[in-house]
């Protein structure tokens, strides 16, 4: 799950890591002037909460010098369409702003831990050159960034952090406040699960090391043992996702007409693929899981057809822990509540094959039959552009 | 021969007790596999489907002499039973289970390099996988056994269910299968492609291999370079995922593009240019195959 900047600030303050004066999270031009005195003296900085990255050169992160000017940016931000580096060309919606007090930055570094599938284990990524993009970074200063692997069982020891802060040429006024500052980020990124925590810029001021901004994403198989994230919303997932793991269903929502309901994530992937591959394009990612029962097949019909872009449906099944004949037994008693409006097709493979495809036949629904995958993709991706004209 | 699993192989089953252990134990044993023990705190001294419960990993090794643990244990004790099985003697560990923690899996990682720096060699297959199956003489794993047919063709894949559908094409064509391994779908695993692919390299009852990966991480790129340094054996790849969109985590924890690193473009990239034959469409996988060798007699 990913969480908006002032969430893992929130987080990051309670246990112990210094952030600008925080003034509101606001929704309309109505509460500036509350958020703006809490924050304390001018300046103040507007930051749009959304979870893309990029933000500050889209137009997304403002500085205002005054309180009209607070409000005013505070009314040109509020629904506005955000287009950043990170968004592939789709414009996020802005719907919250974040109010804080302006603070007096001294020098700015980059810091951040990742999971690390290389090191297998979290990994710190620094570097002396704050404030830009890590990929821009990565790409024109390789040299500057600093790679340090941390033994989870372990932890940042004090050693290791005072040898970034040397790395990073930290003044000696301010080593204390670093070391403090990277070792209770690293622990917070362990206790929570995270797969990544960014904070760019980290910065120094005065006298002190403070995070400017914070990029959070945890595990989700790990939320069992977060409470702490619990609480939260996922702001990726759309409505369907949210239903659709509810009822244990892996489903992400995509652009294309076809939808599918697929066993095991890699076959979905695969059927995905193969869609596209025979001209069309999937409405979604759908894996039923191992253990689907009737009911759960029902269920992922259901949303399937909740996604109004979908023309067509395939259904393609390799039985393995999963039977192909409770696989169609699902499809028949889903289908006797549901009207289908669109062509289906099902492709069944693997353990009871045979009494699943005749259930289907027996049924007298008008199911388009597959061998194969790809006999099954092409049969699709014709049904859909009929069905489109 | 094979790799990892033979006719020989005992197994322990760790979580046998429960409804997943009962139920997927019972499909090995009907398979053929020797399953000598299970493994579940509390009920040592049990009998369950004909074999002896132990409390301890420790107890079923001595009693036993199974060195092979197929894990089915939830995902929140899984990481747990992984050191349990190697601390007790096993060498080889399949952990069958989806959903662990990845923090713990960092955990397990570091925790089987530090028992083998002291001689030991440790396999963890795993987790979040199918298992591993030798046709006809042991099958350690969630996979319908009926599917496969024993012959000379490795595969190694890091899904569940696209790893049947390769199998499937393979068999029908009459290409039998050394050994399959299903490395597992999480971004920190036990053994990698590489580890797989030298395995199979060395291995007398492989004469090629079919490798199935997907999008996220660079294990696949990692492979491509192994393939052309140290292998002989001609491999054949399909990557899935290039219909899915960056950023968005596709089932699998580890499938997922993120800041452009683990791409579909740059695994089939690596693989071609490593000298891999491609397979870019999923239904192609067996007639591939077959196109370069000649089936065994069926």
């Amino acid at each position: 799950m990913k969480l908006l900047e002032h969430e893992g600030k929130e987080i990051l303050k309670a246990r112990g890591v210094p952030v600008p004066p925080f003034g509101g999270l606001i929704k309309t031009t109505a509460q500036v002037q509350a958020a703006l005195k809490r924050a304390g003296k001018a300046p103040w900085v507007v930051k749009a909460q959304v979870l893309a990255g990029g933000r500050g050169k889209a137009g997304g992160i403002k500085l205002a010098k005054t309180p009209k000017e607070a409000k005013d940016l505070s009314k040109a931000m509020i629904g506005m369409n955000l287009i950043t580096h990170q968004t592939h060309g789709q414009a996020i919606k802005v719907k919250e702003l974040l109010i804080e007090g302006g603070v007096k930055i001294e020098r700015e570094l980059y810091f951040s831990v990742v999971m690390d599938r290389k090191n297998a284990g979290p990994t710190i990524i620094t570097s002396a050159q704050g404030g830009m993009e890590i990929e821009t970074l990565a790409e024109e200063h390789p040299e500057a960034i600093i790679r340090m692997p941390v033994d989870p069982n372990v932890g940042l020891r004090d050693f290791m952090a005072r040898r970034l802060a040397f790395q990073l040429d930290i003044p000696a006024t301010h080593t204390a406040a670093f070391v403090r500052v990277t070792k209770i980020l690293v622990k917070a990124f362990i206790d929570l699960d995270c797969s990544m925590l960014e904070i760019n810029p980290l910065i120094l001021t005065p006298k002190d090391v403070m995070a400017l901004d914070c990029k959070m994403s945890t595990d989700d198989n790990a939320s069992y043992r977060q409470p702490e994230l619990a609480k939260l919303k996922d702001h990726e997932a759309s409505a369907l996702e949210i239903e659709a793991k509810a009822a244990d269903i892996s489903y992400v929502g995509l652009d294309g007409t076809i939808g599918c309901m697929v066993n095991g994530a890699g076959l979905a992937m695969g059927t995905m693929d193969t869609i596209a591959l025979a001209g069309g394009s999937p409405a979604n990612f759908l894996d039923v899981g191992g253990g689907a029962n009737e009911e759960r097949v029902s269920k992922a019909l259901n949303l399937i057809l909740k996604d109004k872009k979908v023309k067509a449906i395939l259904i393609n099944i390799f039985g393995g822990i999963v039977k192909c004949d409770m696989i169609a037994a699902g499809v028949v008693s889903a289908l006797k509540k549901i009207k289908l409006k669109v062509p289906l097709v099902v492709r069944l493979q693997g353990t009871n094959v045979d009494a699943g495809k005749e259930i289907l036949k027996k049924s007298g629904l008008s199911i388009i039959a597959a061998d194969d995958l790809w006999d099954a993709a092409q049969k699709a991706v014709a049904a859909a552009k009929t069905e489109a004209k | 021969m094979s790799i990892i699993l033979d006719k020989d192989s005992k197994i322990l089953v760790q979580g046998f007790t429960g409804s997943q252990g009962t139920f997927h134990a019972k499909q090995c044993i009907e398979y053929g596999t020797q399953i000598v023990a299970g493994v579940t705190p509390g009920r040592g001294g049990q009998t369950h489907l004909d074999r002896p419960v132990f409390n301890t990993v420790h107890d079923a090794v001595r009693n036993t002499g199974a060195f092979v643990s197929m894990i089915l244990v939830p995902a929140p004790f899984a990481a747990d039973a992984i050191m349990e099985a190697v601390d007790g003697g096993c060498s080889t560990v399949i952990c069958i289970t989806e959903g662990i923690p990845i923090m713990d899996m960092a955990k397990v990682k570091r925790y089987i390099q530090q028992v083998e720096r002291s001689g030991r060699e440790i396999t963890l297959i795993g987790p979040n996988c199918p298992g591993v199956i030798t046709p006809g003489q042991c099958k350690v794993g969630i996979m319908p056994g009926f599917i496969h047919k024993a012959g000379s063709i490795g595969v190694v894949s890091r899904s569940g269910t696209l790893t049947y559908e390769a199998v499937d094409q393979l068999t029908k064509r009459g290409f039998g299968q050394s050994t399959v391994v299903g490395i597992g779908g999480d971004p920190i695993n036990g053994s990698s492609f590489s580890d797989i692919l030298a395995k199979f390299e060395e291995d007398d009852a492989t004469d090629a291999v079919v490798m199935i990966g997907e999008i996220g991480g660079s294990a696949e790129e990692d492979a491509a370079r192994f393939f052309k340094d140290k292998m002989t054996k001609p491999v054949f790849g399909f990557i899935a995922g290039k219909a899915a969109p960056e950023g968005r985590r596709m089932g699998h924890a580890g499938a997922i593009v993120e800041g452009g690193a683990g791409t579909h473009a740059s695994k089939i990239k690596a693989m071609r240019e490593a000298g891999i034959t491609v397979v870019e469409n999923l239904s192609g996988i067996g007639e591939a195959v077959a196109k370069s060798r000649k089936p065994l007699a069926a």
